[in-house]
C-alpha cells in the first residue's frame, strides 16, 4: 500500500453543542504545529445543540487550503447521520467508529475502525454529562496514533485552549491519552493516510476572517462599531469588543475611546453609523444578507447624501432566511446598488484572512475620502473559519480622513459649499458638526439638494449632482485595492474569481496546468473595476468567472460594463452552500472546454 | 428672572442676538403650529445661551421634519429618513458628546414608522432634546390619520378615528425616560420653559408638543383642532426655568412651588395649580396622563422628570474628548500590540477576543 503522507482530509460527523469544538481545534492546532499546512471548516447547522455538524480539517503539504472534495478519513460520533456519513465513503477511505453506534455493513474496500469510546471514557469520569464532551478526545487520541500526529504538539495545543481550565485540562488530556493508549495497543492499521512534518507552517498565524476584520478595524483606528446579531457577522464585531477592551480601554480610568453600541436592529446599526460617520468618527457595522435588505434605504441615503460609512456583509444563503449557516457569493448585485434610484457602491472583496485585515482599515479610508457607504463583502468560509497566513504586519500609513476642512481652513475660505466639486474628483469637501465659523454649518438632507445643500427639485440641479456621483465612481476606480492579475504566456483561458473561491482556483489551475491546460487568472478585489478587467477579459478568448451563486451576479456585472466583451465570458457556478472545491472548478470547466472541442481541439491538449 | 425680550439687540451670555438663532423661511402652511414650536426652539436657545457650533438639530421626514431648516441656520442640521432619526441621534452622540441634539419629529415619524427607534433611543437614554410634534394627521400626504389620533376624532371628510391613540409620553415614562413633557404649541410660554428646561436635562428628553395642523384636522370633529386644544388643555403647574447662573427668587407663598434641580444647576420651578403634582413619582405621572385622558383633557407640563438617570455616554463610560476628534496615535494600538496578537494567533494561547457561534 503506497502511503499518502500529508494529503488528506479528516471529516468529523457529530452533533453541534456536544464540545467537539474543542476537539476539532486540538487537532487542527497539532497539526499546523507540526509544520503542515492545514486548514479546518465548520459546516454546522443553524441550531444551538442537537442537531448534525460536520468539522473538515484539511492537511496539504501542497498548502492548498480550498476544502478537500473526498472524506479520506471520516469520524463517525453522530448516530442520527452515521448511515449517510458512511454511505459517502470511497473506497480506501476510513472510517473511524465510536462501536456504540450501528452503521449498515460497507464494502471490503472501506477501512473501518471501531474504537469502544464508552468504555474507554468511562473510567475517566463518572459525570455522565462531562463525558459526553470529552468523549470527543477519545478520537483525537486514536487518530494521533492512527495518523501520526505527534503526541507533544496534541498537549501543546490542548494546554494552549484549556490551560487556564486546569481540572478541564487534565480531564482532556485523560481522554487523549485513553484513545491514544487503546490505538497503540488494539489498533493494526489498514490505511495509507500519514501525517509527517514539515516546516511550511513556521511563523505562520491561524486566524478566521471575522477576527482578521476585527483586528484590522482596531488597527484602523474605528470609534463607533454597531452591529446586530446576525450569523455569520457576530464574531466579527464580538471578537472586535475583545480586542477594543483589551486595548483601547484607559486601565486607569475605564474609560473607552470606542462605542459599541448593539442596536435594536439593522436598520438602527446603519443609522447610527451615519450619524456617527456624518459627525466624524471613523464607523462601522457589520451583518449578513438579511441586514443588508433592511439597510437599503439608509445606504442609498449615505451614496446621496455623501456620508462615509464602512458595512460588512459576511454572507450566508439567501434569499430570505435561506441557509442562515452556510456559505454563499450571492449579495453582490444587490448590494452594489443597494438603494432605490441611481446607485453604485464601492465593494471591497476580500479573499483571504490577510485582506479582511488590510480592507478593513482600507474600507475606512476609501469611505472618508469618497465620502460614500463602503461594503465589504466576506462570506461565512472565509469569515468563520480558520486559514492559516503569514503575520499581519503593523500599518505602515497613516489614515486618510478625506476631505475635511479644520477651522482653520475653513476661515480661510470666502465662503463653503458643502456640495461643489473644487477639485473636478466628484468629491466635494465637507465639515464636521461642532465647527465654530459659522460659515461651515449646512443642512444634510436625503431631498433634492444643490451645491450649497439647499433644498431644491430642479430639473437642472439633480441631473448636475447625479453626474458629479458618477464622476466621484470614476475617482474611486483609481482608489480601490486593484485585482491580481497572474497572466500565463500562451493561455487561452483566463480565470475570473474573488473572495473565498480564490482557494478552490488556486489548486485548480495547478491541476489543469498539470493536463495542460493552461489558464491566466485575475482575482478581483473591488467594485468599481479597474482597467486591469478590460485589459484580462480582452486578452483571453474564454474567461471562467467563478463565483458562489446561482445567477452568475459578477458575470452580469461584468457583461453590462463590457458589452463588447460579453461573450467572452462564461461562468462556473457553485451554489450548495459548501465551500467551493478544486475539483468542482475543474470539472465544470473541461465540461464547457470539451463543448468548445471543435474549436479548441487540439490546440489546448 | 429669564432675559428680559427687547426683540433684536438684547445679546445672551454668548454673544448673541435672538435673531443669530434665526433659520431659513418656513415653507409650512400659514398658521401651522409647528411654526410657532419653531418660534420656541429659537427663543429657548437663545435665551439658554445655546453656541451654535455646539447644537445639531435632527429630523426624520414630515412637516414637522422640515423645521430644522427653520431655526438656528449657524448649526449642522441632519433631516433622516422616515422614522429613523433616532438612530441618526445615537450616533452622533457617541462621535461627538459635546453637541447638543435637537431633534425634530412627528406622530407620524415616531408613533408609526419609527416607535422603535424612539423606543430604544429612550431605552438607551441617548442626550436628545426629542421634539414631537403631534397633530394626529399626516399632512404631506395629504389627512389620513396618525398612531396618536383620538378614538373618535374625525378627519376631515367626516371619518372617525376607532383605533386607540399612542401616548408617546406615555410610552416614553414606561421606559424609564428621565424628562418626559406635554405642552401646547399655543402655549408659547409653558413650551418655552420646558425647552430650556429639556436643554439643561442629561439624557433623552421627550416633548410632546400638541401642533394643531390647520389644513387637515384643525375642523370641528378633530381632537387636534386649536380650539379643542384650548379648551381641554389642563396645565398641571405653572413652570418656570430658572438658568444656573440666576438665583432662585422665593416670591411665592410656601408650599406653593415645587423646584427640580438640575445637574447643570438650573433649576425647574413648578407652581401649584389647583392639586399638588409630583413630577418626580413615575407612577403619579402615568396616572396623571390617563384620568387626564378619561375626562377628555389634556394634561400638559413636566410630567415626569428624573434628573439623575445616566446618560448613554456615561453608560458607555466614553472617554472625555468626542470619539470623532481623537488622534491616530490614541486609535491605533502600538506595534507591541500587534506583535503580542500575532504570536497569541501563532500558539493558539491567551486568545482574549470573543468567539462567534452559529
Amino acid at each position: 500500500m503506497k502511503p499518502v503522507i500529508n494529503d488528506f482530509s479528516i471529516h468529523v460527523a457529530t452533533v453541534n453543542g456536544s464540545g467537539s469544538q474543542t476537539a476539532n481545534t486540538v487537532l487542527l492546532r497539532a497539526i499546523f504545529q507540526m509544520g503542515i499546512p492545514v486548514s479546518g471548516k465548520n459546516l454546522f447547522p443553524s441550531n444551538i445543540a442537537g442537531l448534525p455538524t460536520w468539522f473538515t480539517i484539511r492537511a496539504s503539504g501542497k498548502g492548498y487550503l480550498a476544502r478537500g472534495e473526498r472524506n479520506d478519513v471520516l469520524v463517525v460520533m453522530n448516530p442520527e447521520t452515521a448511515a449517510e456519513d458512511v454511505a459517502s465513503v470511497e473506497p480506501g477511505c476510513v472510517v473511524v467508529l465510536n462501536d456504540q453506534i450501528k452503521i449498515p455493513a460497507l464494502p471490503e474496500d472501506r477501512i473501518v475502525y471501531s474504537v469502544p469510546m464508552k468504555s474507554l471514557i468511562e473510567p475517566i469520569t463518572t459525570d455522565v454529562k462531562l463525558r459526553r464532551l470529552v468523549v470527543n478526545m477519545i478520537y483525537v487520541g486514536v487518530l494521533a496514533e492512527l495518523i501520526g500526529i505527534d503526541e507533544k504538539e496534541i498537549e501543546r495545543a490542548l494546554d494552549a485552549q484549556l490551560g487556564h481550565k486546569k481540572k478541564a485540562l487534565e480531564l482532556n488530556h485523560k481522554a487523549v491519552r485513553a484513545g491514544w493508549e487503546w490505538a497503540k495497543a488494539s489498533l493494526e492499521k489498514r490505511d495509507p493516510y500519514k501525517l509527517e512534518r514539515m516546516s511550511a507552517t513556521q511563523g505562520k498565524i491561524l486566524i478566521d476572517g471575522n477576527a482578521a476584520g476585527a483586528l484590522g478595524a482596531m488597527f484602523g483606528g474605528v470609534t463607533v462599531a454597531t452591529w446586530y446579531p446576525i450569523t455569520p457577522s457576530s464574531s466579527l464585531v464580538e471578537s472586535l469588543i475583545g480586542y477594543l477592551e483589551r486595548f483601547r480601554r484607559d486601565p486607569q480610568t475605564g474609560k473607552a475611546n470606542f462605542a459599541v453600541v448593539q442596536a435594536e436592529d439593522e436598520i438602527a446599526a446603519v443609522g447610527m453609523v451615519l450619524g456617527a460617520g456624518w459627525a466624524g468618527a471613523r464607523a462601522m457595522t457589520s451583518t449578513s444578507g438579511p441586514g443588508i435588505s433592511l439597510m437599503a434605504e439608509f445606504t442609498g441615503y449615505g451614496y446621496y447624501a455623501e456620508i462615509p460609512a464602512v458595512i460588512w456583509d459576511i454572507q450566508r444563503v439567501g434569499p430570505s432566511t435561506g441557509l442562515p449557516t452556510r456559505t454563499a457569493q450571492g449579495d453582490i448585485g444587490f448590494v452594489h446598488s443597494l438603494s432605490h434610484g441611481d446607485t453604485r457602491h464601492v465593494v471591497l472583496l476580500p479573499s483571504s484572512v490577510r485582506d479582511c485585515y488590510d480592507f478593513a482599515m482600507a474600507a475606512f479610508d476609501l469611505a472618508e475620502r469618497l465620502q460614500t457607504p463602503v461594503f465589504v463583502l466576506s462570506d461565512l468560509d472565509l469569515g468563520m473559519n480558520n486559514w492559516m497566513s503569514d503575520p499581519f504586519p503593523y500599518p505602515e500609513k497613516p489614515w486618510d480622513r478625506g476631505k475635511v476642512l479644520s477651522e482653520k481652513e475653513l476661515e480661510g475660505l470666502a465662503k463653503f459649499e458643502r456640495y461643489r466639486d473644487v477639485d473636478g474628483d466628484g468629491i466635494p469637501y465637507r465639515t464636521l458638526p461642532g465647527v465654530r465659523d459659522a460659515k461651515g454649518a449646512y443642512f444634510t438632507r436625503g431631498s433634492g439638494h444643490d451645491e450649497a445643500a439647499r433644498y431644491t427639485e430642479s430639473s437642472e440641479t439633480y441631473p448636475r449632482v447625479m453626474d458629479r456621483l458618477s464622476r466621484k465612481y470614476e475617482t474611486a476606480r483609481s482608489l480601490v485595492p486593484p485585482p491580481v492579475v497572474e497572466t500565463v504566456e500562451g493561455a487561452e483561458i483566463g480565470f475570473l474569481a474573488f473572495g473565498s473561491s480564490h482557494w478552490a482556483l488556486v489548486e485548480a489551475r495547478d491541476r489543469l496546468t498539470a493536463q495542460s491546460l493552461k489558464s491566466s487568472y485575475l482575482l478581483l478585489k473591488a467594485l468599481p473595476f479597474t482597467a486591469d478587467v478590460p485589459r484580462f477579459l480582452t486578452a483571453h478568448s474564454r474567461i471562467y468567472v467563478v463565483e458562489q451563486n446561482r445567477d452568475g451576479q459578477m458575470a452580469a456585472l461584468l457583461k453590462a460594463e463590457y458589452p463588447q466583451l460579453a461573450g467572452r465570458i462564461r461562468s462556473v457556478l457553485h451554489y450548495t452552500g459548501l465551500p467551493i472545491t478544486a475539483g468542482f472548478v475543474t470539472g465544470e470547466v473541461l465540461k464547457q472546454e470539451a463543448e468548445l472541442a471543435p474549436v479548441a481541439e487540439g490546440m489546448m491538449r | 428672572m429669564t432675559v428680559t425680550q427687547t426683540p433684536g439687540a438684547e445679546r445672551n451670555r454668548v454673544g448673541l442676538t435672538r435673531a443669530d438663532y434665526d433659520g431659513a423661511k418656513t415653507t409650512l402652511c400659514p398658521g401651522c403650529g409647528h411654526n410657532a414650536i419653531t418660534a420656541a426652539i429659537i427663543q429657548a436657545a437663545f435665551e439658554s445661551n445655546v453656541e451654535p457650533h455646539r447644537l445639531a438639530k435632527l429630523s426624520g421626514i414630515g412637516c414637522s421634519s422640515k423645521t430644522p431648516a427653520y431655526f438656528v441656520s449657524s448649526s449642522h442640521g441632519f433631516n433622516a429618513v422616515h422614522g429613523r432619526m433616532p438612530s441618526i441621534a445615537t450616533g452622533v452622540h457617541v462621535a461627538n458628546r459635546e453637541l447638543l441634539l435637537i431633534g425634530v419629529s412627528g406622530d407620524g415619524d415616531t408613533a408609526s414608522i419609527g416607535l422603535g427607534q424612539f423606543c430604544h433611543l429612550v431605552r438607551r437614554n441617548v442626550p436628545v432634546v426629542y421634539i414631537i410634534e403631534n397633530n394626529g394627521v399626516y399632512g404631506l400626504t395629504k389627512g389620513q390619520f396618525s398612531a396618536t389620533a383620538d378614538v373618535g376624532s374625525t378627519m376631515k371628510g367626516g371619518k372617525a378615528n376607532e383605533m386607540m391613540p399612542i401616548d408617546c409620553c406615555a410610552v416614553a415614562i414606561e421606559l424609564g425616560c428621565g424628562f418626559v413633557a406635554r405642552s401646547f404649541s399655543g402655549d408659547v410660554k409653558q413650551l418655552r420653559a420646558l425647552l430650556k428646561a429639556a436643554i439643561a436635562h442629561r439624557g433623552t428628553a421627550v416633548l410632546d408638543v400638541i401642533s394643531p395642523c390647520v389644513t387637515f384636522a384643525d375642523h370641528e370633529g378633530s381632537t387636534k383642532s386649536y380650539a379643542y386644544v384650548k379648551e381641554h388643555d389642563a396645565p398641571l403647574h405653572g413652570i418656570d426655568f430658572v438658568p444656573y447662573y440666576e438665583d432662585i427668587t422665593v416670591d411665592y407663598a410656601p408650599g406653593t412651588t415645587r423646584e427640580v434641580t438640575m445637574p447643570d444647576g438650573s433649576h425647574i420651578l413648578l407652581k401649584k395649580l389647583g392639586e399638588d403634582y409630583d413630577p418626580t413619582d413615575r407612577d403619579h405621572a402615568t396616572a396623571a396622563i390617563r384620568d387626564a385622558q378619561k375626562e377628555g383633557k389634556l394634561a400638559t407640563g413636566l410630567l415626569y422628570v428624573n434628573p439623575t438617570s445616566p446618560p448613554y455616554d456615561d453608560e458607555l463610560k466614553l472617554a472625555d474628548p468626542p470619539l470623532a476628534t481623537l488622534p491616530l496615535e490614541q486609535v491605533r494600538p502600538s506595534r507591541q500590540v500587534l506583535t503580542q496578537i500575532m504570536e497569541q494567533l501563532q500558539t493558539g494561547r491567551g486568545m482574549g477576543a470573543a468567539s462567534g457561534g452559529g
